[in-house]
């Protein structure tokens, strides 16, 4: 028999049934001490944001731990320099607490970029630094004045509230840096690419549409980022933001400041994706580039979709469960596995608001329960109830899946697959489905004991399709040594229904494939 | 002979350690039914728990007070409490493990008060029984990972160990951070002398398990409390290990109960194997079973047969110091010279083990105490080493330096089967030997126009 796991009563009001009673949820609270909440701290969210800036330094003033932890564990890639990858620490010692450790972080700034000679550093204060008042702001003054290197103190303190606290903190450091350039601005229509990090090379897929489009792209912040782009991002007419948790401070300082309007997007899905484009194509009010874009949608989605249905046969009727950082994932996400023709029976986040959450309800089924900085007790009981077949979450999230015998997918920093534009809904689905789908899951304990779980295996030719691991799967490439990728053929487009929003009008008819 | 202290640089470039609270929840997560708790701030437990989990691919689920502002002015008296309340009623541990971080321990919080009081306030609730509470000092700023571990092995002993008539079949083992098989594997090797092991800690079944039909609070394994109580009645400590520089659960059971400790090298190689079965036949009175010598002959046997193909290469070996000082001396014994090494913990003692060991016709190695990887990458510009036996951490350097990196230790995030990997005895050694000399052939056979087709 199965023993019941309960909600702690301090959790009770931040889980929700949709359609078991009117929408409430509570969200954006502290997490409750002892719930082991899968959050991380101020200063992840801040090294999160600023990590993939890769020509600027990034010491981290505290012990050795909060470096340790984060040491090229992203998987945000760069087409020139590397150092963002390097883990620098002022790994403080007994008596830098007791005496100070503004001294030591002078000195480590100074050798360290007299060593590496970056384009500007950002010094990361953690909790202890926060309690022994270290006074970062005068450190960084001194030694930009030193170095000539811009110094930038990043407030983001542990302990001085949650992740998303962290990402203000950055996007305050970050707006040191835009508009202190005063190289002229560009010709054209241009933008700046906020909120997407980068990750196995997604930045430069993004980045290829737009300019396929005919936009310039000043500065992608901060994937792939570089500290002098970032320094002309206010020449840009349009912010374009995803990740928007992260990211909107940014682009809402460069309104005040600047007047750079901003729009949200999500490259992650195929309505998603085309929709930022057809957004950003609308801001510039030019029918030349509107027809581009609608050409770029059309080619990429036919070039994607008899792959996708080949998925969606495989995939129909099974249940996901999803776990996010931010909410605005998440409803990427519950769109994209419904392209896929599964169903979201979880969905969460770490940080999401009110709004987020109204939103994501409104996306869902009736039954799917909704959940704010859970815990692995409660996404396991849930898991339980609700019969899923997958759960797409972080790292930390992964053996819960694992031990209950249903598959898992990685959809956060860490992963190494392209899952965003078109081809990474590709790769989106080819992971899903290689791992729902694989016969693993028939010997775990749990799916032998529930004997009522249908299995279906898809047979060969969809494995030596586009199976394989990352791989074997198409990787986009560094820009400096990228040829243009060749566009889909003039097959039509759009077979799946919740894509006729953007694509009505351009090739309705479904393609069938051999 | 060279030996320093690395570089002169301020900054920790790539550490080659963790941090303390790490280390405390490892041992935490090695008693039965025990629940690791950070009292901190939100991020260290997710930090922690996303490392570890690389590592063992396994749940490991660690509790936080989660600091806000008002804690770290006011102190995390509250959020403790209101925390341990909350873990007692949705994960029923037999045991909570408190780990103080540099937040807590900064603003000088006095945890064991801390606890005194909650147990106080809570001993009329009837709805609440209270299990141990065990709590390690771990200020991350003072030592490493290692020094969290040694710590919170001695905190889990002092907090439960009982005294009383001595049992001479009981043997406490005391090993440092090993893996599972490791520990699978030195459990296997008391009961054959007809001993019985208290292991502690034991996270060979709860970080290495099978899967669930239903979802466990705290998987099971670990060392269970009752026989940790019994501690301090063993015939003897045999802590597996000799570098930790706090205090060890093998010097309070000394103190303590009066526990004989003998502190033995991390038992990798036929010589460091031997002193752990000597020692084991001393406790035990009986000569070591007879398929144990069997597997030290066909150990001994298999390096007479590989000698060729190794001897004279060149080694760089790193990691927490007990690997380093046992590897070191294993690859002695097997004709490897070690050129280098370094350590990311600061015992003060690596240097003097390493002079210790008996190095054949080898140099002895330049050692490195408190190195992270950019000292390492320095040291190793002009040392024309041949391979790199250590951690996953290592591997930037390995392919800088175009040469192999055979992983042993702890983190193995890059490859499968970190918690199947065996160092220890001589069938830990075996597997440890034949995979640095395939290691080597395998390049060899790479580079080789014709390849090395048979040997």
């Amino acid at each position: 028999m199965r023993e019941a796991i309960d909600i702690l009563d301090a959790r009770r009001r931040q889980v929700h049934t949709k359609g078991a009673q009117p929408f409430q949820l509570d969200c954006e609270k502290h997490s409750v001490a002892g719930s082991v909440s899968q959050r991380a701290c101020v200063f992840c969210g801040s090294r999160v944001v600023l990590y993939p800036i890769t020509d600027a330094l990034h010491l981290v003033h505290g012990p050795i731990g909060c470096a340790a932890y984060t040491w090229d564990i992203r998987g945000a890639q760069s087409s020139g320099s590397q150092l963002h990858r390097m883990s620098f620490s002022t790994d403080l010692r007994e008596k830098d607490v007791i005496y100070g450790g503004e001294k030591k972080c002078e000195t480590a700034l100074i050798e360290l970029i007299g060593r590496y000679r970056p384009k500007a550093a950002f010094v990361y204060a953690t909790c202890i630094v926060g309690l022994i008042g270290d006074d970062l702001e005068a450190v960084c003054r001194r030694v930009t004045a030193q170095t000539g290197v811009e110094t930038i103190p990043v407030h983001s303190e542990g302990f001085a509230g949650s992740k998303k606290d962290g990402y203000t903190a950055a996007c305050a450091a970050l707006d040191r840096l835009v508009g202190s350039s005063e190289s002229p601005p560009p010709d054209g229509p241009s933008i700046n690419i906020l909120g997407d990090f980068n990750i196995a090379g997604e930045t430069w897929v993004i980045r290829d549409y737009y300019e396929r489009m005919g936009v310039n792209v000043i500065s992608t912040i901060t994937g792939d980022g570089r500290v002098d782009d970032i320094r002309r991002a206010h020449h840009a007419q349009l912010n374009v933001v995803q990740c928007s948790g992260s990211m909107k401070g940014l682009a809402r300082l460069m309104k005040q400041k600047y007047d750079i309007p901003f729009v949200h997007v999500s490259y992650f899905g195929l309505e998603d994706v085309s929709k930022a484009l057809y957004d950003v194509a609308e801001t510039f009010n030019d029918p030349a580039m509107m027809q581009r874009t609608k050409r770029l949608v059309r080619d990429e989605i036919s070039a994607v979709m008899p792959r996708l249905r080949r998925y969606r046969d495989a995939l129909q009727g099974k249940k996901a469960a999803v776990y996010t950082g931010g909410a605005f994932k998440a409803f990427s996400l519950v769109r994209s596995l419904r392209t896929l023709g599964v169903q979201t029976v979880i969905a969460g986040s770490q940080t999401g608001n009110p709004q987020d959450y109204q939103q994501l309800e409104s996306l869902c089924d009736d039954g799917t329960v909704l959940l704010d900085d859970t815990n692995p007790l409660e996404l396991a009981k849930f898991i339980d109830q609700t019969g899923a077949d997958l759960l797409i979450g972080g790292v930390k999230e992964r053996p819960i899946a694992y031990k209950l015998g249903v598959a898992f997918c990685d959809h956060n920093h860490e992963r190494k697959r392209c899952l965003a534009g078109y081809e990474g809904m590709v790769n989106f689905a080819n992971e899903v489905y290689s791992s729902v789908c694989s016969p693993v899951w028939s010997l775990s304990p749990r799916k032998q004991h529930a004997s009522s779980v249908k299995r279906s295996i898809a047979p060969g030719p969809l494995v030596t399709a586009d199976a394989g691991l990352p791989l074997n799967a198409k990787v986009p490439q560094c820009p400096t040594a990228a040829t243009a990728p060749s566009p889909g053929s003039d097959s039509q487009a759009c077979g799946v229904c919740q894509l006729k929003a953007h694509c009505s009008g351009l090739a309705a008819q479904e393609t069938e494939t051999a | 002979m060279m030996t320093d202290q690395g570089s002169s640089f301020v900054a920790t470039r790539n550490a080659c350690k963790m941090c303390t609270p790490l280390g405390a929840c490892l041992a935490f997560s090695g008693v039965e039914g025990c629940l690791p708790f950070l009292h901190g701030s939100q991020g260290c437990s997710t930090y922690i728990r996303r490392y570890l989990i690389s590592h063992f691919r396994e749940p490991m689920d660690i509790a936080s007070s989660n600091f806000d502002e008002q804690s770290a002015i006011f102190g995390g008296q509250n959020n403790l409490s209101i925390g341990l309340r909350h873990v007692l009623e949705s994960y029923r541990p037999k045991a909570v493990g408190i780990a103080t971080t540099c937040l807590s321990e900064t603003i000088g919080d006095d945890v064991s008060m801390f606890l005194n009081e909650f147990r106080s306030e809570q001993a009329g609730n009837t709805d609440l029984s209270i299990p141990p509470l065990i709590h390690a000092s771990t200020p991350s700023y003072h030592g490493s990972h290692f020094d969290g571990y040694t710590e919170a092995v001695a905190a889990i002993v002092d907090t439960l160990a009982e005294g009383g008539k001595r049992q001479d079949d009981l043997v406490n083992i005391l090993p440092f951070i090993v893996s599972p098989a490791d520990l699978r594997h030195l459990r296997e090797i008391v009961h054959d002398f007809r001993l019985t092991p208290i292991l502690t800690p034991d996270y060979s079944d709860r970080l290495d398990g099978p899967p669930w039909q239903q979802y466990q609070r705290i998987p099971d394994g670990g060392t269970p409390i009752d026989m940790i109580r019994r501690c301090g009645t063993a015939a003897a400590s045999i802590q597996l290990g000799d570098t930790p520089t706090g205090r060890t659960a093998a010097g309070i059971l000394a103190a303590k109960f009066d526990v004989p400790a003998m502190v033995l090298p991390m038992p990798i190689g036929v010589r460091a194997s031997d002193q752990m079965f000597g020692v084991l036949e001393k406790v035990s009175g009986r000569p070591t079973p007879q398929h144990h010598t069997a597997e030290r002959g066909r150990l001994v046997d298999s390096y007479i047969d590989a000698h060729k193909y190794i001897f004279g290469k060149r080694a760089i070996v790193f990691g927490d110091e007990d690997f380093v000082v046992s590897t070191v001396g294993f690859l002695a014994e097997i004709g490897i010279q070690t050129v280098l090494c370094g350590s990311g913990g600061q015992s003060g003692t690596l240097k003097a083990s390493i002079n210790r060991i008996e190095m054949g016709p080898s140099e002895p190695p330049r050692v490195i105490e408190g190195v992270d990887f950019e000292d390492l990458t320095e040291a190793a510009a002009d040392v024309h080493a041949d391979l790199m036996i250590g951690h996953s951490k290592g591997y930037k350097l390995a392919r800088q330096l175009g040469i192999p990196l055979v992983r042993i230790g702890l983190p193995v995030h890059d490859r499968f089967g970190a918690s199947r990997m065996l160092h220890v005895g001589y069938r830990g050694t075996q597997q440890l030997f034949d995979r640095i000399v395939n290691t080597l052939l395998e390049q060899r056979q790479d580079i080789s126009e014709m390849g090395y087709t048979y040997l």
